[in-house]
């Protein structure tokens, strides 16, 4: 179990120090008062400016980053277990190309923040159904490989299509916009952006969670899994749909942030080893931490925001190498 | 072909005749010497500030817009403005294909205004010398306006007028300044410029974004730093704690009014979060364009209450009929300035 405590310490540390720190200066007493106060039903006895700040938009903020690392790691796991290849993210069928399509467009018809949103989780549930499509009408001896190939057209055909919005876009007022969002950001996080955040992660972490024993032999090649008497189809359907609920709620709230699917369930493997049941909470726990630290250097460090998906990659990038160095041993 | 082979010959000699002592040499802002032909009745513009500097200037002139205005810009353009074609963006990546059109349309000029650095000069120079066509770079920024109009004037032998628009532009702006200096620096308002989906894009210090708040000397909060757009955390935005909050997106300015994580700001407890008028430019914005004279003064009386009591209702009026060349009514003032019950 060291494993799964050294996960829970990373998350544990991270939300304490990013409840402490923050650009709005928040003594580390007002803190607790306020954290107390909210646990316990009592008023709270600080300054109301501090207490705003820790309930609208320092907290929001901490809950939606631990919710989207943990929900865009366990995606990530389970497309890792499910496609038999390490270097899987949970984006690989088109589930954040789709949403960055949806939230261009969005911007482009100067919707709401809301409907930006909405319309970049329906654009991830959509390009992963339309790649599901072309997977299941097309016969071939392999599936998944199929599956993952349609994935990639997909994807480059959606990368295309923000492309094309961009190039129509207003350069002074939507072109940024878009650029900013396609880098990813908490900075807007609110309170009513966790509602609709909740319902689709914890749904499908949820379903990841109570089938992760058997991603284990999902991870087997078909005819195993099919003599040890598994519904292979079914149960693919079921881990691709949960995943992609998870990924495309993450990215409508946050952006496109890379890296986390794929880092993550990697340092949770070398905690916990191989086998799913435990791989797949200590990736639950070390995502979400992986991320607040992230999101915490990125809301600190300066005045300005530093996208997520740049800080990310910055860490992402040498972890990448290293495991591309080293991928035959652990992996064969 | 052979529209392409006249207008290639149309350059050609413009630029034979631009070699004779009697064409108009003029210097560009970049310092280049533009060899203007004599008669100047056609003229492209490579991006939206040209065509919106050209458009109050001499709109007979514009060969066509980089995008062409929306339908409720063009209530407040003057008749025919919007008949003008789109012919698209020459400045930036990826329009070559674009000099065909160009010389199809036969200019007699190219006219780019904005940041004047190495690439658009040798951009410039590039478009200049394969399509055999006079191309000046003009400065963009807002203090050099007027200066940017003499210039016009110059390529466009219209040098009187040119000063005429220089003048008010000069006129304008020390009005303006002459009453902003008297102010103490305390008094000036600390004022956060938000932008984007949810608010919190802003323009750090000398970005083009927030030119004139600067100009008229109040203090960008996110000013410390120098540098373009970028976004920030509404915990910083409540850190700066503003007094004025000035933003250009209509559904921004009531969400912000009733936001709970907004409230605790100053500017919203106070009531000073405006929404900057848009029609049929940017008054504040962009295009980064002689568009923001008008939106000097909206933004001077926002800023500055108590020194710009008069309506500016009349001066508006004053400024659509010698820049954007209509007469608005009452009710169409007052739908811009957003001022009507």
């Amino acid at each position: 179990m060291a494993g799964e405590f050294a996960a829970l310490a990373v998350l544990v540390i991270a939300l304490l120090i990013a409840f402490a720190v923050g650009r709005y200066p928040i003594s580390p007493g007002d803190v607790v008062g306020v954290l107390a106060a909210k646990l316990t039903g009592r008023p709270p006895d600080v300054p109301a400016a501090a207490a705003d700040v820790i309930l609208h938009v320092r907290g929001p903020r901490v809950l939606a980053a631990v919710m989207i690392g943990a929900a865009l790691a366990v995606a990530g796991t389970a497309f890792q277990g499910l496609f038999r290849n390490p270097l899987v993210s949970p984006d690989l069928l088109g589930a954040s190309s789709g949403a960055a399509l949806g939230a261009v467009l969005g911007i482009y018809f100067s919707l709401d923040v809301f409907a930006i949103q909405a319309l970049a989780f329906l654009g991830g549930v959509l390009a992963v159904a339309a790649v599901y499509a072309i997977g299941s009408v097309v016969r071939a001896r392999d599936p998944v490989l199929v599956l993952v190939l349609a994935g990639v057209v997909i994807g480059a055909l959606l990368g295309a299509g923000v492309g094309l919005v961009k190039y129509l876009a207003d350069p002074y007022n939507q072109l940024p916009a878009m650029t900013f969002w396609l880098l990813g950001s908490l900075a807007a996080s609110s309170p009513s952006d966790l509602i609709p955040l909740f319902g689709p992660v914890a749904l499908g972490t949820l379903i990841l969670a109570a089938l992760r024993w058997r991603i284990n032999v999902l991870s087997l090649p078909d005819e195993e899994a099919r003599a040890l008497g598994l519904p292979v189809l079914p149960l693919r359907i079921a881990v691709i749909a949960a995943a992609t609920l998870v990924t495309s709620a993450s990215v409508a709230t946050a952006g496109i942030i890379g890296w986390v699917g794929l880092v993550v369930p990697h340092i949770a493997r070398t905690l916990v080893g191989p086998d799913f049941g435990r791989l797949v909470p200590a990736a639950a726990l070390l995502g979400g931490g992986f991320l607040l630290v992230i999101d915490t250097i990125a809301r600190t460090v300066s005045p300005v925001e530093i996208p997520l998906g740049i800080l990310t990659a910055f860490v992402g990038t040498p972890f990448f190498i290293w495991l591309l160095a080293g991928v035959s041993k652990t992996w064969s | 072909m052979i529209v392409h082979r006249r207008a290639l010959l149309t350059g050609i000699s413009a630029t034979v005749f631009a070699r004779s002592a009697r064409a108009a040499e003029v210097t560009d802002d970049a310092s280049r010497i533009v060899a203007v032909p004599d008669k100047v009745e056609r003229i492209f513009v490579a991006g939206p500030p040209a065509a919106t500097l050209l458009y109050t200037f001499a709109p007979e002139l514009l060969l066509g817009w980089t995008r062409k205005p929306e339908p409720a810009q063009c209530e407040f353009l003057g008749s025919g403005a919007c008949d003008k074609p789109e012919v698209g963006r020459l400045t930036g990546r990826g329009n070559t294909t674009d000099l065909e059109t160009l010389l199809k349309l036969k200019p007699d000029l190219i006219l780019d205004v904005g940041t004047i650095n190495n690439t658009y000069v040798s951009l410039a120079n590039q478009v200049q010398q394969q399509a055999g066509i006079p191309y000046a770079l003009l400065n963009g920024r807002f203090d050099a306006c007027a200066e940017t109009y003499r210039k016009l004037g110059a390529l466009t032998h219209r040098e009187a007028q040119g000063e005429e628009f220089a003048r008010y532009a000069e006129r304008t702006i020390a009005t303006i300044k002459s009453r902003i200096d008297r102010i103490p620096d305390a008094q000036r308002p600390r004022v956060y410029y938000g932008r984007g989906p949810s608010g919190l894009e802003t323009g750090q210090g000398g970005s083009i974004n927030v030119e004139t708040i600067e100009f008229l000397g109040a203090h960008n909060v996110a000013g410390e730093r120098k540098g373009g757009m970028a976004t920030v955390s509404l915990e910083q935005v409540l850190a700066w704690n503003p007094e004025v909050i000035i933003t250009i997106e209509p559904a921004l300015a009531p969400s912000i009014k009733t936001d709970a994580a907004w409230a605790p700001i100053k500017a919203v407890q106070t009531g000073r979060v405006y929404l900057s008028p848009g029609l049929p430019f940017g008054w504040v914005d962009f295009p980064p364009s002689v568009n923001r004279l008008i939106g000097l003064w909206w933004l001077a009386k926002v800023l500055y209450p108590d020194q710009f009591p008069e309506d500016l209702r009349p001066i508006a009026r004053d400024f659509f009929q010698r820049f954007y060349h209509i007469s608005p009514t009452d009710t169409q003032i007052d739908t811009v300035l957003g001022t009507h019950a």
